[in-house]
């Protein structure tokens, strides 16, 4: 198949088959130098930033929701087209028809779009109510299904953060087969599918199928409906680097006008976009200065997409986030990089429109990577504490060379596989109603397996731990049915038809499930082993604090002795998770990750046998908990690098901070050294690192005087967040976490 | 067997004490009591913690990953002249591993197991605390010579050096002092750097609960720019 859109590609059988990667491969350029190159921000970006500027500080005036559209239901064609300035977008599209103006979307469940909405002080219009009285929403679905255990383990906060009242988000539709091929192919190549499925033995899976494919095809019209709307045709290729930002930015914005998904990543675009513009490049219709301008309005879109959320989703995942994690670097399979001077440009947005969380740049970082990206990648960091790392030469190995990450740490391959989001469960609480024999002593609920509370005046590490796996296996059936039937119902009420339009029909599905309190439990267990641990107990028997005599090694020291319990730990778990089925043969995966919720997790969980007093916030995903680090940040890497990828697959979190001083004298060692970490942490076999440099005192100065630091971008755990977005809670969790310093 | 020796503490990432990312262990034990040591707590050797020297090596192989081209392992202190056969038996092995060595040193201590040790450096960090003998004798407790020499042996063996020196108001930061300072560097063709470091009080809560005087406690720290405009005569 020809187009004449493609010419000027190296053509092959991507034309013949849906195959993106084959494309970038056949057609990309890698590019080896240093930063010099870049343009600056020209006039009419700055213009327009500061347009944005204005915009957002009147949104954090209006308490972080500047208006909300209470009578209209999002969708790809329900807002007329919304502009920021129309003479001077070069990309274009919204959410709603102003920008910061955030829509409702009811299907995941209309309580939550109710709620959200009274919570800013608006009302859900009385249409939206009556219709949805009619409609079941995936929330109402899962309610329906629960079973008594599956409510009790969701209320006593054992799992939490549960996706079964909003869209479940963590998919990536590969945005770029809009650009490269045009919709109407798509469609043609989706109808094929659905023909296929002729003479096939109609079963479940088949006619869920069927309708699914039926549901594909209607949307991917509406993308086009959608785009028409703005005045642009994307039946066909994109003729240009323009139009393949602008087709692919359209594909995206379908995507999260139809769906509220808890993360809603981009993929891994800039090296595809940096074909289209090496050829403009090279017919001369673009210059360096307005290629960069093309991904700076790109990247200003991203930063204005907003979802209606509630408070309580909140303190989960602080600061308002969309993850627009969009996938930068990385080595192709024949050894090399796919870093082009795109993967540049696209990191530049920091500087040319200022730090900023979204989009959630992710830098797949391999040994193998030019140096002067390296170097560049290090610079960004410095600056802006706006990014995060991932070990592509560990991910490459399973996912292949066109993988994306979806929210923080999940990766998949694009348009390949899908991903059915599972929160996480807290492995810390477990262990205390494992102790207390099935009870928990904060919300004085009982449940799980019933015995005796342990006895005796000190625990034992042997009866601790057999007592742990009973509950261990009891909570991981359990944590995998409640999962099953949250995928069931969103598949039924509240599918993503826009995005499974992009994905192949044969799609490869993970289900991913997390725990929080890693490091907790690790070192609870590491004291009751190392230490001596007294229980105490109240009236009732059961235990509530511990006395905890001598010392024990701690998480977060290279200390192999308390490392390997937490390695352990994450080896039985995802171990007993795969012995209960899934939900459409999912591939069973686990995360080390919080988000924000390590606060809120820590809320809800008693005294612990490590000294961590009730209530007090858990370390951040796998991180060591704070203070604990006696010998310095690269030992404090090496426990969290010992955690293996094998058994968690969908990632492992670290957040890591360290003052400027403490990374070298001048800003060239301190991109040097900064280099030499991430390729040391990553040699040792690490998944994932947050990088913030900067020190404990600009947050102070920030929590006090919010309005002199609007723009102070920081990574939490595994994406970046405004600070001033942040509850004072999880800001004082933030300040009170290590940060590496000189001494 | 291997050497028993007194450690302070280990930093896993110095990115202050020698070129790169180091692995930086600090012994225990100094015969200086300088008015502006801010490691106060290293000044006693009964207060360390017992280490083998073929465990600190082995530790610091933990770390090869992030060395890169430049880093490699420092050993500071207290003073680590103090327990130079156990120092030259760390490097001797992480030399053997391939491990880049440093020491961090006053330079004030000079005899057999010193001149033992030297050979196994690939960089000295040498401390010039004064340029002056009486401001060493009043301020240091040693004489400024006893450091020359010991660079001279440094320069003998062509040893790549750094010379070092904190910056205290009053006491050293005038243009005469940065300007001898100078001069050694330049006598000395083993120096290829030269690093003013500011004096910081950060550690007076560490004299408090050590029941210590901090003695330059009352002198101000320099100011950023006040380095730089010293850092310029240097140039």
């Amino acid at each position: 198949m020809k187009h004449e859109n493609w010419n000027g590609f190296i053509p092959g059988n991507w034309q013949e088959e849906i195959d993106v990667r084959h494309f970038i491969q056949k057609n990309y350029t890698e590019y080896r130098g240093d930063d010099s190159f870049l343009a600056d921000a020209t006039e009419r970006t700055s213009a327009l930033m500061k347009r944005l500027q204005g915009l957002f500080a009147l949104e954090r005036q209006f308490g972080g929701v500047l208006d909300i559209d209470t009578a209209t239901v999002s969708s790809l064609t329900s807002f007329s087209p919304g502009y920021i300035d129309k003479e001077n977008e070069i990309i274009v599209g919204m959410q709603t028809n102003r920008p910061l103006k955030r829509a409702v979307a009811p299907f995941g469940g209309i309580r939550m779009a109710r709620q959200a909405c009274e919570a800013y002080g608006y009302k859900l219009s009385d249409t939206i109510e009556s219709e949805f009285r009619y409609r079941t929403t995936h929330n109402d679905g899962v309610f329906r299904a629960y079973t008594d255990e599956m409510r009790a383990a969701r209320k006593c906060h054992v799992i939490t953060g549960l996706p079964d009242a909003y869209g479940r988000g963590r998919i990536i539709g590969d945005y770029r087969r809009v650009a490269l091929y045009g919709v109407d192919r798509l469609i043609e190549e989706k109808q094929k599918d659905k023909k296929a499925l002729e003479g096939e033995a109609f079963n479940t899976e088949n006619i869920r199928l069927d309708e699914e494919l039926f549901q594909q095809i209607s949307f991917l019209g509406k993308l086009k409906e959608m785009a028409a709307m703005y005045g642009f045709d994307i039946s066909v290729p994109a003729k240009d680097a323009r139009e393949a930002i602008q087709w692919t930015y359209f594909a995206y914005l379908g995507a999260i006008k139809e769906q509220n998904g808890a993360a809603m990543s981009l993929g891994r675009v800039s090296t595809f976009f940096d074909i289209y513009i090496e050829r403009d490049i090279k017919a001369g219709s673009l210059t360096e200065e307005t290629a960069q301008e093309l991904l700076d309005d790109f990247v200003m879109k991203l930063r204005i997409a907003r979802h209606l959320r509630t408070p309580e989703y909140n303190e989960l995942f602080g600061g308002d986030p969309m993850w627009i994690t969009e996938a930068v670097g990385g080595m192709g399979e024949d050894g090399r990089s796919l870093v082009t001077k795109s993967s540049f440009r696209i990191l530049n947005t920091l500087y040319t429109l200022g730090s900023s969380p979204e989009p959630n740049l992710t830098v797949l970082w391999a040994a193998g990577l030019p140096e002067g990206f390296k170097r560049f990648c290090a610079k960004v960091s410095k600056d802006t504490d706006s990014i995060q790392y991932e070990n592509d030469d560990l991910m490459r190995q399973d996912f292949g060379d066109d993988y994306a990450i979806a929210c923080c740490v999940s990766a998949m391959k694009i348009g390949k596989q899908m991903q059915f989001f599972g929160a996480r469960c807290n492995l810390a609480k477990l262990l205390l109603i494992a102790i207390n024999g099935g009870y928990d002593t904060t919300s004085q609920m009982r449940i799980g397996p019933q015995m005796e509370p342990l006895s005796g005046d000190k625990l034992d590490y042997d009866t601790v731990m057999e007592r742990y796996d009973i509950y261990i296996k009891w909570l991981s059936r359990l944590y995998v049915n409640t999962m099953n039937v949250i995928h069931y119902m969103h598949d039924k009420y509240c599918y993503e038809k826009t995005q499974m339009a992009l994905h192949d029909t044969a799609v490869e599905r993970l289900m991913a499930f997390g725990i929080a309190g890693l490091s907790v439990v690790a070192d609870s267990l590491s004291a009751i082993k190392f230490a001596s641990v007294s229980p105490i107990r109240d009236k009732n028997g059961f235990i509530t604090e511990f006395e905890t005599e001598g010392d024990f090694p701690k998480f977060g020291n290279d200390d192999d002795r308390v490392d390997l319990i937490a390695k352990d730990m994450t080896h039985r778990f995802i171990t007993e998770l795969r012995k209960t089925p899934t939900y459409r043969k999912a591939i069973h995966t686990l995360s080390v990750l919080t988000i924000t919720s390590n606060v809120m997790y820590g809320k809800n969980t008693g005294a612990t046998p490590d000294g961590r007093k009730a209530g007090e916030p858990f370390a951040p995903g796998a991180n060591p908990m704070s203070g604990r680090e006696e010998n310095g940040a690269l030992a404090a890497l090496n426990s969290i690098a010992k955690l293996s990828y094998d058994d968690c697959r969908d990632g492992i979190s670290n957040t890591f901070s360290i003052t400027p001083d403490a990374l070298g004298k001048t800003d060239n060692e301190r991109v040097s050294n900064l280099v030499a970490i991430l390729d040391g942490y990553f040699a040792k076999m690490a998944h994932h690192i947050n990088v913030n440099v900067l020190n404990r005192e600009t947050l102070i100065k920030a929590y006090e005087n919010p309005e002199a630091y609007p723009n102070l971008t920081i990574r939490v755990s595994g994406y970046a967040v405004n600070f001033n977005k942040l509850s004072r809670e999880q800001q004082r969790e933030v300040i009170s976490r290590t940060f590496h310093e000189s001494i | 067997m291997s050497k028993l020796g007194f450690i302070h503490s280990i930093q896993s990432l110095g990115a202050a004490d020698g070129p790169g990312v180091r692995f930086v262990v600090f012994l225990q034990g100094c015969n200086l009591r300088c008015g502006c040591c801010h490691n106060p707590d290293t000044w006693d050797m009964a207060a360390g913690q017992e280490a083998l020297a073929e465990d600190i090596a082995a530790k610091a192989e933990r770390y090869r990953e992030y060395f890169g081209e430049q880093g490699g392992i420092t050993i500071s202190g207290g003073e680590p002249l103090l327990q130079a056969e156990f120092a030259r038996e760390i490097f001797a092995l992480c030399k053997a591993r391939g491990i880049n060595t440093c020491l961090d040193t006053s330079g004030s201590i000079w005899n057999e197991k010193v001149e033992a040790l030297i050979p196994f450096c690939d960089r000295v960090l040498l401390d010039i605390k004064y340029t002056s003998n009486d401001a060493y004798r009043e301020y240091a407790g040693c004489d400024l010579d006893s450091v020359l020499s010991f660079l001279k042996e440094l320069e003998k063996r062509k040893i790549p050096t750094t010379l070092r020196q904190v910056i205290i108001p009053t006491l050293n930061d005038d243009e005469e002092n940065i300007l001898r300072l100078k001069a050694i560097a330049n006598e000395h063709s083993c120096v290829d750097k030269v690093e003013l470091l500011p004096f910081k009080k950060m550690c007076s809560v560490k004299y408090d609960s050590l029941g210590l005087d901090f003695r330059f406690g009352h002198l101000p720290e320099p100011s950023p720019t006040k380095i730089a405009e010293l850092e310029n005569i240097l140039k």
